[in-house]
Formats: C-alpha cells, structure tokens, sequence
C-alpha cells in the first residue's frame, strides 16, 4: 500500500511538470528544456516572498505563481520569440541556455545552500494515516489534489473556453488562426505563462515537502519522459505516463537499486521511442519519419 | 539544421562570397584577369586544403609558434592549451555528426564517458597499457554508435535528439553501478600512458602529444568532408531524399556518420582519461554534454573551423572570467561565487550567439575577411 501512495505522490509532482512540457510544446513545437530551471526560480521567488513577509505565508505562494508565471510569459518574449524562422533545434538550445544562465543567477543569488521554506512558514507537514496502512503526508495529499485540478482546469479550459480553442486553433496551423484573427504571439505566450504558472505550483509543493536548492531543477529534466512516454502533444497522456513512470521508478527503489531508480524515466523513454515513439496518447502525424 | 555551406568545397563557397563569379562554359570570371586566389579552375584545386601561398604562409607561422610555445608558456597556459586540444577533438566528433550529417546528437557525455571509462577499467582491471586502452576505447565508442545510430534511421529531429538523451543516462548509470560496486567511490585512477621505458608526463611532453593529436583529428575531418563520406553526410543533411535519389545510401551514410563520430567522441573521453589521470561519473554530467554542443554552434555548425574556435572559446571563457574579474573592481559577492558567475556568463553568451549569430564565429571570421578583401570598397566593384 504504501508503494502505490508514494507512486500517487511522486506521480502528482510528475504530472504537475509534465504538463508544462505539453502546453508549451503544443502551442509552440519548442521543447522547454530550462522547465526544472523555471520551476527552481518559482520555487526561490516563494522562499524570497516567505521570508520576505513574514506572518503571511498563504499570500506568499498566489504571489509567487504570479513571478512564475510573468517568468514564462517574459521568456517568450524574451527569447523564443526571436527564434522564430531559426531552427527548432536552436531554439531548443536557446531553452538550454536559458536554464544555465539561471541556475548560474540562483547560485550567485541565494548560493548552493539548502533552504526548507516550510520551516519559514511556520507550518507542519503533517503524516496522515490512510486506509490499508499508509502514510502521506500533508502535501502529498495536497500536490495529489492539486496535481487533479490542474489536470481537470486545463481540460475544461482547452474544450470550452474561448482562448482555449484559439490556443488549440494556434497550435494546430498558426497561419490559420493568425488570418483568423487570433492574436497568436498573446496565446503563446500565454501558454508559456500557464506552463510556467504550473511549474511554479510544482515547485512550491516540492520545496515545501523536500527542499530548496540549485539542484532541484534536475527533477524537472526527469519529468520529460513522462510527458514524451504520454505522449508530448496530448494532455490526457501526461496522468498514465505519470502514474507508470512513478510507479516504476518505486518498483526500481524497493527491488533493485536507488541508482536504478534515476534512470528508470529514461529507460521508459527509450522504450518508448523504439515502439511508439509518438507516445500513449500522441498524435501519430507529429513524428518527422525517415 | 541546414547551414549555408551547403557546396561541397569551402572554396567553392568562397568564391561566391567574395563577389567572384562562377559560370560553367560562361564567359571569362571577372577575377579570372586579375589572378585571384578564389577562383577555381580545376576540381584538385577546389579541393586542395592550403590553395595560396598567403595560406601556407600563415600556417607555417602558426605551426612555428605552436611548437615553440613550452618555450615561454606557464603551466596554466600549457594546461589550458592541453584542455583546449582534448575539446578540439570531441568538438570535431560532434561537428561530424551534428554539422556534416546534419544529425542531432544530444548523448556526447555519455559518449566520453564510455571512452573514458573503458580506458579507465581496461587500466585498472586488466592492467593495460594505453596503446590497448585507447583503441578499446575507440572500438566501445564505435559499437555504441551503432546503438545510436540506428534510432536516426526511424526517427528525425527533436525525437532522435531524445534517444541520444536517454542513452547518455543509460551509459552513465552503467559506469555509476561499476563505479560503487566496485567500490571507487570517488573515481578511478588512470597511470600514465607508458611505451618500454618512457612515460609521457610533465606538460611539454602533453603538450606536443595532445596538440599533436588535435591537428591529426583536424586533419582527419578536413579530409572526411571534402571527400565522399563528407559530400554524402552534407546531402543526407540538406534534403535526405534528394540524397537518395542521387544514389547516397542514406541509412547507411547515417549509422556511419554515428558510428566515426562515437568512436571519435570516446577516443576524446580516453584522451581526457589519460590526460587528467582520473576518470568519475560526476565529470560527463549533462552539462558537459551542452558545452559541447556549445562549442559546434558557437563555433559554426559544419565548418572545421567553426569546431576549433569554438572549441577554445568555449574551453578558455571560464579562465576570461577569472581574468576579468581580477581585474575589474567588482563586489565581494562575486569572488566568492565565481562558479557561479562563469555558469551564468556561458548561459549568456550561448543564448546571445543562438539569437543574435546563429552561424558562429566562422560567420564573423568570414565577414572579417571580406571587409579586408574589399577593402577600400564595402562592395564588390560593379562589373565593367
């Protein structure tokens, strides 16, 4: 039992990324390769915004959601943007790059050190006993909720509302929707920002439960197997891939080695590439065949 | 990942250029009077590597000073210059891949590491000497370019791109399961390569061996691209179809194009080996991987050249740093983290080169050239 309520918690974190992956990717058919350095600045902005109003710590995490978000939209315009015309490749180098100016910003910011904001905060993580015997604690529980809603918000947003639509429309053929009139450098850099804006609740909740240090953003580079395996343009792949990934990588802890465990997302990945390469639920047409 | 040069010959690209006018069966070139040096009229001096006279020249100078730099180099320099050459090579076996064949490869690290930790074990398990260890190293790299080459037969791009990825942290948990197993917690030692009684050690000794190896590796290079090996990865980039229509065996080209490249990368991981005497997972990290990847594009993608100086950019920026910062006054903060600071500066410059020079410094070297070429005039003169 308590194997499936890890692979729930860590699945949760998972899909959380994942899913930054994927916006970004449908909207712009860049891969983000700087997301867990994304993810590790939203997670600084929340330990700064902690330590800096003290006595408020649920104003803190709204707050920093709101940088990580700006953050995404800001890199858009920033640094993708001008890329567009240039190679896919270069612009995914452009995203590598992004994440090593950051993570050089971070360390000469706040140093190597390892922070706990939740110690800040002055809240506990507290362990809840579940049926069957297992144990999850506070935010476990809270990353598994937040990891359904933002899941079931970005369904309901992509079906139904209107800059939903249009951020399909965009994804599918730019020129298309640009000629009818939509407003394609704002839904792309909206996506960013919600891509962002999700990494920025992964990381709150990863801060808050592990800790803070530069080398946080690694998890993020793990968690893109999870959206290739899912599929990296389809948002209903990103829960199995995340809850299979999850749950083997527990299976590599408890029966073979921990080294095992941090390869675990790339085997998968790898499988994957050879039988299915576009992924669980992917569109078969995204794969440049030879 | 097409680049201009998509004409097989440097020179031929040159000539264009430089305003020279190439007309087959036409009427006489413009510069055909005058005797320039860019005009070509046979294929042996299309493709002849040192074509002037001012060329050979300035090799010649080059050569001269680089063999007679132990005479007034400090250690560091000499260090540098050690790290540079062994850069030289690995950028060259990723510019083969990723800027002749056109073939994104996301796995050099992992690569390295296969060639430096083959060495590193051959060495320490069987005791062999390194004229075994290093062509071992060689054979291992080749045999896992045809693990990674054979992905580039199905899959394009961004995706290729991922199964090189994912085989960088296969090969790394290999060598972190036999580091700790083994019980070589922090590395593993490499003796110094030996033949009969002479050791090589001391730096003029690396020196001349290293930079002895990095102007055959260049060699090698120069002459795979403008041979057929080099003419086939070229098409295969450009347009792989049109490739196979004009008789190049794409898959074949492709998996060895993978397979030089690797064995070129882990002959470049065992030359680090030996070089530095050690060999750990913690040095083919990720990151290692995007500094290479750095140096082919800041040096230019698919131009010999462009891999060497961005090669010694990229191995030399973080010294600069150094530099700089002890000589401007800057705060405190900054000397302690100086890590820091150089992560930080190579993220820059490499966002800043993708951006605003996507064709490198051989673009640059290139536009120089052309400004003194014309000089006085900012144009070609009209014709007639």
């Amino acid at each position: 039992m308590q194997l499936l309520a890890n692979t729930l918690a860590l699945a949760s974190i998972y899909i959380l990324l994942a899913v930054g992956y994927v916006v970004v990717y449908r909207a712009s058919r860049v891969l983000n390769l700087a997301h867990g350095e994304l993810m590790m600045l939203a997670g600084y902005a929340f330990f700064g915004l902690v330590s800096a109003t003290p006595g408020h710590p649920l104003w803190a995490v709204p707050a920093a959601l709101v940088v990580s978000f700006l953050a995404g939209v800001g890199v858009y315009a920033t640094l993708v943007r001008p890329m567009a015309g240039h190679p896919l490749f270069s612009a995914v180098l452009v995203t590598v790059s992004l994440g090593i100016l950051l993570r050089g910003l971070v360390l000469l910011g706040w140093t190597a050190d390892i922070l706990y904001p939740l110690a800040v905060t002055g809240y506990k993580n507290v362990p809840w006993p579940l049926p069957g015997g297992a144990v999850l604690t506070t935010i476990d529980l809270l990353s598994i909720l937040m990891a359904v809603t933002v899941l079931l918000a970005l369904w309901g947003f992509f079906a139904r509302s209107r800059l939903g639509i249009q951020m399909r429309a965009a994804a599918e053929n730019p020129l298309l929707a640009a000629q009818r009139g939509v407003n394609i450098h704002l839904v792309f850099s909206l996506s960013w920002g919600i891509s962002t804006f999700v990494a920025g609740v992964a990381a709150v909740l990863y801060a808050s439960k592990v800790r803070l240090d530069p080398e946080i953003g690694v998890i993020g580079l793990r968690a893109f197997p999870v959206a290739l395996v899912g599929g990296l343009d389809s948002l209903a792949g990103v829960a199995p891939a995340g809850l299979a990934i999850a749950l083997l990588e527990n299976l590599a802890i408890r029966y073979v080695s921990p080294l095992l465990s941090d390869v675990v997302p790339f085997l998968a990945l790898l499988v994957m590439l050879f039988v299915r390469p576009w992924g669980l639920f992917g569109t078969k047409e995204e794969i440049e065949r030879v | 990942m097409r680049s201009r040069h998509a004409l097989s010959s440097a020179g031929f690209a040159r000539a264009i250029e430089s305003g020279g006018r190439y007309r087959k069966g036409g009427g006489a070139p413009l510069r055909a009077m005058t005797g320039s040096p860019y005009l070509k009229t046979t294929y042996p001096s299309d493709a002849a590597l040192l074509g002037t006279p001012v060329r050979r020249f300035w090799l010649a100078v080059f050569g001269l000073a680089a063999l007679g730099f132990p005479l007034v180099g400090t250690p560091v320099l000499m260090d540098l210059l050690c790290r540079t050459a062994v850069a030289v090579v690995g950028a060259h076996a990723l510019n083969l891949v990723t800027g002749y064949a056109g073939q994104v490869s996301l796995g050099h690290a992992g690569l390295m590491a296969a060639g430096a930790f083959t060495a590193g074990i051959l060495s320490e398990e069987l005791g062999a000497p390194f004229w075994l260890a290093l062509p071992a190293a060689v054979l291992v790299g080749a045999l896992f370019g045809v693990v990674v080459g054979i992905p580039s037969l199905r899959l394009r791009g961004l995706y290729l791109a991922l199964s090189t990825l994912a085989l960088h942290f296969v090969i790394l948990y290999l060598a972190s399961e036999y580091q700790s197993g083994r019980g070589f917690a922090t590395g593993l030692l490499v003796p110094r390569p030996k033949v009969g009684p002479w050791t090589l050690a001391g730096a003029t000794a690396w020196y001349y061996a290293l930079g002895g190896v990095a102007t055959l590796t260049t060699l090698f290079c120069l002459n795979l691209a403008r041979t057929r090996p080099g003419r086939a990865w070229m098409a295969i980039r450009d347009r792989d179809v049109a490739a196979a229509s004009m008789g190049v065996n794409v898959a074949a080209w492709k998996v060895l194009a993978f397979v030089v490249s690797s064995a070129l990368t882990a002959f470049g991981g065992g030359l680090w080996a030996y070089y530095l005497g050690f060999v750990s997972v913690e040095a083919f990290s990720f990151f290692l991987t995007v500094e290479y990847i750095a140096m082919v594009v800041i040096g230019g993608l698919g131009s010999v050249l462009g891999a060497i100086l961005g090669a010694t950019f990229v191995t030399v920026l973080p010294y600069a740093v150094d530099a700089i910062v002890n000589l401007v006054p800057v705060p405190d903060r900054v000397h302690t983290h100086l890590f820091a600071v150089k992560f930080a500066a190579f993220g820059l410059l490499m966002a800043v080169f993708l951006i605003l020079e996507p064709r490198g410094l051989v673009s640059v070297w290139s536009r120089v050239r052309t400004y003194f070429d014309l000089w006085p005039f900012r144009y070609h003169p009209l014709k007639g």
